[in-house]
């Protein structure tokens, strides 16, 4: 009944670029003919080194179906793991023109043996251009690279560099530093040279640390917050070690953390800068042009105010070229580009956020 | 339109056991059945909140409480939770449990109608034969 019309929008010209698409593996052997002999007997034997409580389970609690769209389970594998589903349940009738794909796990950001991490990263690198990319070319890849290995993760960006399908780098923002940390700048010289953004997805897998900074939270509706103050943790750190100042070039895409705090993080940041910033002389500007010119927000899952055309104020601060359309999918949460916005934004803004600002950034034509 | 002409045959009583769900098509419109116990319901197959498939998620219950440490379920598979984003809603009412206030589901009017009756009035649309001995769900899609 909804299909009909969802194709009489996308016709209508509601195209969209998806900034937050999860792929998934049908079973962890797909990874098998992307990794080395050597690596396949090692994960067959030993499996991965996942820094959670739990081996073997999700590393985050979860509502339902395991944190899924109850309708997105293929006849077989996870949601996200076929194509074909995802072409006609989310890419075709929400009128999908490109897809960035977010594949968090084995992926080799959560590993702790280095080398097997480099393996995963490759494997994983080719595995998404083999199972999504090549086939529906409206999707992208993202370079996905261990960042606690900084030598390994900018090979892997020059390796990729010149093929376009690959949009943005992807790491891990529960990294064992902040990610403001001098260990993990060759990843972002790399980027800055190698023109792709920084896509920094919550709840990546952890690096050891609890999920909030007073330890793990009981419930899944703590654990959803948590996502929003680690993002904070790690844009102040990015300002503070002085990465925008030390790479102008370097562009950084916080995914699914939530947008409205951004505004007050930065007036907080820029006052207590103004009196302090003897501590850290190498931050030059106000922390709040930093994030202005660095830093892109995708737009799930939407905060709702109580007066809906708040959230307009809240993004005109931030900038209405700053801030992605996101879906999520096949999350359960995701929302949905023709339910998205509880206010009217005026059809320049519209265009901004589900196409133009994406375009932009990525390159996209 | 006359009214009676709103009305349609959409499955056999017996075909809906108690405790589960049907979604049927009448005249171009996905329609979830539920038998609560032996009682129908119907209801638009499309979330008001997101335009879900409402009637393809899980039937369950409400968890209350009164306080830390205190749990019980209440109304044991009344309440239907959107395959999509979770909003639950009461079968029986339609009403949104998340927004009781200003959400609700399209509520149809649905009947249980003995064979014998069917076969003789020309007014009730068939979308499969009807026998005398069973009795039929009727949806009228103007109540």
């Amino acid at each position: 009944m909804n299909v009909p019309l969802r194709h009489a929008a996308a016709s209508a010209g509601l195209t969209i670029v998806d900034c937050d698409i999860h792929p998934a593996y049908r079973t962890p052997q797909d990874l098998h003919p992307f990794l080395p002999a050597r690596w396949r007997e090692h994960m067959t034997t030993f499996g991965e080194h996942l820094r959670q409580g739990l081996s073997g389970q999700l590393a985050w609690p979860r509502m339902m179906a395991a944190g899924m769209r109850l309708d997105s389970f293929p006849e077989q594998g996870p949601p996200g793991s076929d194509l074909k589903l995802m072409q006609t349940q989310h890419l075709d009738p929400n009128g999908v023109e490109y897809g960035m794909l977010m594949q968090l796990s084995r992926g080799g950001m959560e590993e702790r043996n280095l080398d097997f991490a480099a393996a995963l990263s490759g494997a994983v690198n080719d595995w998404q251009l083999e199972a999504f990319v090549k086939p529906e070319p409206r999707l992208r890849a993202g370079i996905v690279v261990p960042q606690e290995d900084a030598a390994f993760a900018v090979s892997e960006i020059e390796r990729r560099a010149d093929d376009r399908r690959f949009a943005q780098i992807l790491i891990s923002p529960r990294s064992s530093d902040p990610l403001g940390h001098r260990r993990y700048w060759p990843i972002y010289e790399a980027a800055q040279r190698c023109d792709r953004p920084i896509a920094l997805h919550v709840q990546g897998f952890s690096g050891g640390h609890a999920s909030t900074p007073s330890g793990w939270p009981t419930y899944y509706l703590q654990e959803h917050y948590a996502a929003t103050t680690g993002m904070q943790n790690t844009l102040t750190s990015l300002v503070f070690e002085g990465v925008f100042e030390r790479f102008p070039g370097l562009k950084v895409v916080l995914i699914e953390g939530g947008f409205a705090w951004a505004p007050a993080l930065a007036w907080r940041m820029d006052k207590h800068w103004e009196r302090m910033r003897q501590e850290v002389p190498h931050v030059k500007r106000p922390p709040s042009e930093y994030v202005r010119e660095h830093c892109w927000f995708t737009t799930q899952p939407i905060e709702e105010p109580e007066t809906p055309a708040h959230l307009a104020d809240i993004i005109g601060w931030i900038g209405w070229d700053r801030l992605m359309f996101s879906t999520d999918y096949p999350h359960w949460d995701f929302d949905d580009p023709q339910h998205v916005f509880k206010f009217q934004p005026t059809e320049e803004q519209k265009q901004k956020i589900f196409r133009d600002n994406a375009k932009a950034l990525y390159g996209l034509q | 339109m006359t009214r009676r002409e709103t009305r349609q045959v959409v499955a056999r009583a017996s075909d809906v056991k108690p405790g589960t769900a049907r979604v049927v098509t009448v005249k171009g419109r996905d329609i979830g059945i539920f038998n609560l116990d032996g009682e129908f319901f119907a209801l638009a197959n499309r979330c008001p909140h997101a335009g879900g498939p409402l009637c393809q998620g899980r039937i369950v219950a409400l968890v209350q409480s009164d306080g830390p440490g205190h749990y019980r379920l209440a109304r044991q598979q009344e309440f239907l939770r959107c395959p999509w984003h979770g909003w639950e809603f009461d079968i029986r009412t339609g009403q949104s449990w998340c927004d009781p206030n200003s959400t609700r589901a399209r509520q149809f009017a649905i009947t249980v109608e003995p064979g014998a009756q069917l076969v003789k009035g020309p007014y009730v649309a068939e979308t499969f034969p009807v026998s005398v001995e069973e009795d039929y769900l009727v949806i009228d899609l103007a109540g």
